[in-house]
């Protein structure tokens, strides 16, 4: 959508902007993140510190920064989205070049005090990157198969540089969340479905090239993967973390172990609980009603985003809300099935839950386009 | 671009058509998680609880103190001791190199030490303690509490731990204890938890080990909340164990004390037993060993050194020891033949100095003969052909049977380790054993203790104090402190009239000049004894080296001498102590055997240390002599002090 495309005497402009916001959207968006704090408190031992203060420091300033965004109007987005998918690009080159090295994984760059995780940003940068792609695309030749490529190269070039930092899970996520905006920009299924049977083919291969001098993955990998397959092999080694998660996460029953009584979680059986492993403790210490709850929320959020996405007629904002909406799915999805031993151990966060500055910002941000997309969505000539 | 209205009106319905099946596959997805939720947190809840339990709560036993060991006065013979220990966590110490480094810096770490520390490092998970050092003094622990903070992962922890207060005087009897290997828990259907804990030990020898039972105890147990390290955070609740109880032996350790340091430089046994209620006084084998090496964990040259002795100080000789008896025996014989009425005592047979009995030459062990002797000058004198004609008459099933009932050949059930039964031969052993007939020869052998006859000690012991009190008795090594009644055994039922001549015959071999141990004779008044001497052949004398002329003993290697035994009770009247002694290769029974029992004896009937004035007065100032080095040697009353609570 281009500025002309505006009906600029029927668009809200200055403070008014705030009163045609996605207001569902942020209080849902609230209701989430207090679970987050609730349960950041509780992992501390009952101290603010050293986590809930500073999460809700960031969540403040997300805040603030999704108002930002949502205020700038979307044409500006449309219009920056090139540079910002270049820019992140370099980022990532940068990572491979200059990245520190933390935790087995080049995934930080350090620019002055701040450290940028560009696989983060790289999500959102090529939503946009392809939403704008689709949008400039004459729409009869979407399922031609040298515009695909071209849209497919914009997907999987961040996801290549991601993969040999090495991060597997975040390259997937950032592929899938890109596949979701070129499936709904109306690419023939047929595609999808060769992605898909190619998909299995390289999975088998990556079985069979194990242990082999052309073995695809690195070792770590694999024993992730057998640790997902049967986490009680080894309860003390690779599967120790789905193990420990589960016994907390069942141990929960109807309705928790109560407010920081969560054995698991006090005792340090549970791993990286005020990060990755946070739904663990809620689900300990809450029970079902407090995990299902969150579930809950976290559809009503892909819902209020998806009222933004079906009622704009841009095609450029809708298709960045459905990328915004798959990168936020992809988030608690993965990460949920991770704890509860439905798929391998990959760093993902708990989105908006999870102690973290970069996936919270990252997050927000895409946020922001959501609301700015509702702001500014064209309003009928009636 | 701009686009057309049918353009966008197409965009708009792709888009739609193609978002909601996004959303629907996220919501079916988000249902697969639903479910998953459902089932963990609702239907399967139960058993992960239960695993949550599990990770959480930790049943540790608490080991039971071990009971003490007493002897018959109340000394403690072992004990239970402050053990202040250091271990090391790898994953709470870091850099294990730089910690153990620091720590060399306040108690001694031999590079010993610092390599089995990281062996065993390498052999377990690094939440399992090791210990570094044991055994530290307060001093040393109180330096390594207060560096605690420079020494992340180290505990200074304190437990007991065995240890033998008289060192190497009681290591044959009340034995060690070792930590309990996978041959002690084999066999073992439920092996009480007790012996899981690490560096829990258990009687490994002697009383410790028959006695263990009695001495272990009952472990209590905690139940503890731990965090995934391990660490305690909180005790949930406890149940006391039960301590082992005491165990009060017969021995006296003072006595014991005596006859092991009067044995001091040979290798020998000796048993010092109360006639009427079986209790060991006494019961040294030297030389002896420090227990307290074993509990420590013995070092490899200390314990080849005690292997490759020629004394061989492991094995408690008094009970495991097995050797021809030698002249001692020929009360058996006599009895027997008394018993079969082949003779009545007085009757008295020629000794030419050597019999022949069909076609061999057995020789008396003196040359010249001793003439006409009646059994009681065969006694005090020790003519063999006496007795070699007493068997002949007799039969080797009557000595065997009187050597059964005088207590020979049999296993006495001690607390002990391996508690040899010695033999006792018969034609029915030989047949089996041997698989050739009795021989006519093997009586006459058998008739002085010789041949096939083989006994320890402790049995040498118990005949005499039968033959003393006519009385079955048995050894015990414990009892009960509170016991009024000493239990009488049955009576053996041999005739006072035979017993008269046997007391005699042992009365003149230490109190008549003709005697073979005159001069152990004691001169004090109610103390004397009546005893036998024995000279055992370990290597028969070939008639090559017979005839090549008699070999000094001293002559030959240590290990082809022959064993010097001794067998006495005392008082000579009315007899209370039993006692035998065995000087192994001591080459003659009168000459090395005979003295020390005397002594024995009279550190036991004058509790402490014999009186001079006991001696005959030619011997005192050598005895004199004697004592004075001894002395040095003995325990002080201190170091026996009754410990009794």
């Amino acid at each position: 959508m281009s500025y002309l495309e505006y009906n600029t005497r029927r668009m809200p402009s200055g403070l008014a902007k705030a009163l045609h916001m996605n207001w569902a959207l942020v209080i849902v968006l609230i209701a989430v993140a207090c679970y987050g704090f609730v349960m950041l408190y509780s992992v501390a031992g009952g101290s603010p510190d050293p986590w809930m203060r500073t999460q809700m420091q960031r969540f403040g300033f997300g805040l603030v920064l999704m108002t930002v965004i949502g205020f700038m109007p979307i044409w500006f987005w449309r219009s920056i989205a090139g540079v910002a998918y270049i820019v992140s690009f370099v980022l990532l080159l940068g990572v491979e070049f200059f990245g520190s090295v933390g935790m087995g994984a080049q995934r930080w760059l350090v620019l002055g005090p701040f450290r940028l995780q560009p696989s983060e940003l790289a999500k959102i940068t090529s939503i946009l990157a392809l939403a704008a792609y689709f949008d400039w695309l004459d729409i009869k030749k979407v399922s031609h198969p040298l515009w695909v490529a071209i849209a497919a190269v914009i997907a999987l070039a961040p996801a290549l540089l991601v993969v040999r930092q090495p991060d597997l899970g975040t390259a997937l996520l950032l592929s899938a969340a890109g596949a979701a905006v070129i499936f709904a920009a109306g690419v023939h299924w047929a595609y999808f479905a060769g992605v898909i049977s190619t998909a299995a083919g390289l999975v088998t291969a990556v079985f069979l090239s194990r242990g082999t001098e052309w073995q695809l993955l690195k070792d770590y990998q694999y024993r992730r993967i057998d640790a997902f397959l049967d986490p009680t092999l080894d309860p003390l080694g690779a599967g120790y973390h789905v193990n420990q998660s589960m016994i907390a996460l069942g141990s929960g029953g109807w309705s928790g172990r109560g407010f920081m009584e969560g054995t698991q979680a006090r005792l340090n059986f549970l791993p990286e609980k005020h990060t990755d492993f946070i739904f663990t403790t809620l689900a300990e210490e809450f029970g079902f009603i407090g995990a299902a709850s969150l579930l809950v929320l976290y559809l009503m959020v892909l819902g209020f985003c998806m009222v933004t996405a079906l009622r704009t007629t841009s095609r450029f904002a809708a298709l960045m809300v459905i990328g915004v909406i798959a990168n936020f799915f992809l988030y608690f999805a993965v990460n949920m099935a991770m704890v509860m031993g439905l798929a391998p151990v990959v760093g993902v966060p708990l989105p908006l839950v999870s102690y973290g500055g970069s996936a919270m910002i990252v997050l927000m941000v895409g946020f922001g386009l959501v609301q700015s997309a509702h702001i500014h969505r064209p309003r009928l000539p009636t | 671009m701009r686009r057309s209205d049918r353009d966008k009106e197409f965009s708009a319905k792709t888009i739609s058509r193609r978002g909601l099946m996004l959303g629907g596959m996220q919501l079916s997805f988000a249902g697969l998680l639903g479910w998953r939720l459902n089932d963990m947190q609702l239907r399967q809840s139960e058993q992960f609880r239960l695993l949550a339990e599990e990770n959480r709560i930790n049943l540790r036993l608490l080991p039971p103190t071990r009971g003490l060991i007493l002897d018959r006065n109340g000394v403690l013979l072992a004990g239970n001791e402050q053990n202040y220990r250091v271990v090391i966590k790898r994953d709470d110490a870091g850099d294990v190199d730089v910690i153990l480094d620091r720590l060399g810096q306040l108690i001694p770490l031999t590079p010993e030490i610092l390599e089995r520390v990281r062996r065993d490092m390498t052999r377990h998970r690094a939440f399992v303690p090791i210990t570094v050092a044991e055994r530290l003094s307060w001093e040393e622990i109180s330096r390594v509490a207060a560096n605690a903070p420079a020494l992340p992962g180290i505990t200074p922890e304190m437990g007991l731990s065995r240890y033998y207060p008289l060192y190497e005087d009681m290591s044959h009897v009340v034995g060690y204890v070792g930590p309990v290997s996978e041959r002690d828990l084999e066999g073992l259907e439920n092996p009480d938890p007790v012996l899981l804990i690490p560096r829990f030990q258990i009687g490994k020898s002697g009383v410790e080990r028959g006695q263990e039972d009695v001495l272990r105890g009952r472990a209590g147990s905690q139940r503890v909340e731990v965090n995934v390290v391990g660490r305690v955070m909180r005790e949930l609740d406890r149940v006391e164990g039960t301590p082992g109880q005491q165990v009060h032996l017969t021995i006296d350790a003072r006595l014991q004390n005596y006859a092991l340091q009067r044995m001091a430089g040979q290798s020998g046994a000796a048993v010092v037993m109360d006639v009427a209620s079986g209790d060991i006084l006494a019961l040294a084998s030297a030389p002896s060993f420090d227990g307290n090496l074993f509990v420590r964990g013995i070092t490899q040259t200390d314990y080849s050194a005690l292997l490759e002795n020629d004394f061989r100080p492991l094995v408690n000789k008094t009970v495991q020891g097995m050797y021809p008896p030698g002249s001692t025996f020929k009360m058996v014989t006599a009895l027997a033949a008394l018993d079969a009425g082949v003779t009545d005592g007085e009757e008295r047979v020629f000794c030419p100095g050597h019999m022949d009995v069909s076609g061999t030459r057995f020789h008396c062990w003196k040359r010249g003969g001793h003439g006409r002797v009646g059994l009681v000058a065969a006694l005090a004198e020790s003519c063999d052909v006496y007795f070699y004609e007493m068997a002949q008459r007799c039969g080797i099933d009557k000595i065997n049977a009187m050597s059964e009932r005088l207590g020979l050949g049999m296993r006495y059930d001690l607390p002990l380790s391996s508690v040899a039964s010695g033999l006792n031969p018969s034609r029915e052993w030989k047949l089996r054993v041997r698989e050739a007939d009795w021989r006519i020869g093997d009586t006459v052998n058998a008739s002085i203790g010789q041949g096939y006859v083989l006994t320890t000690p402790l049995q040498l012991a118990v005949m005499t104090a039968r033959l003393a009190s006519n009385r079955a008795v048995l050894p015990r090594l414990s009892r009960d402190p509170l016991e009024r009644d000493v239990p009488q055994a049955a009576s053996l039922g041999l005739r006072p009239e035979w017993l008269r001549m046997i007391y005699q015959g042992m009365v003149e071999t230490v109190n008549s000049q003709r005697g073979t141990a005159y001069s152990s004779r004691v001169v004090a008044a109610g103390q004397e004894i009546a005893g036998k001497t024995g000279t055992s052949q370990v290597f028969s004398v070939t008639r090559a080296e017979r005839e090549a002329g008699m070999r000094s003993q001293e002559d030959l290697p240590w290990n082809r001498r022959n064993h010097a035994l001794f067998v006495n009770y005392a008082p000579m009247e009315n007899p209370r102590i039993a006692v035998s002694v065995v000087i192994e290769h001591g080459i003659g029974g009168s000459a090395t055997a005979a003295p020390i029992g005397r002594d024995i004896t009279l550190a036991a009937l004058n509790d402490g240390l014999p009186p001079l004035a006991a001696y005959p007065a030619p011997q005192r100032n050598r005895i004199q002599a004697e004592q004075q080095e001894l002395e040095q040697r003995l325990r002080t009353p201190d170091a026996l002090r009754v410990s009794r609570a």
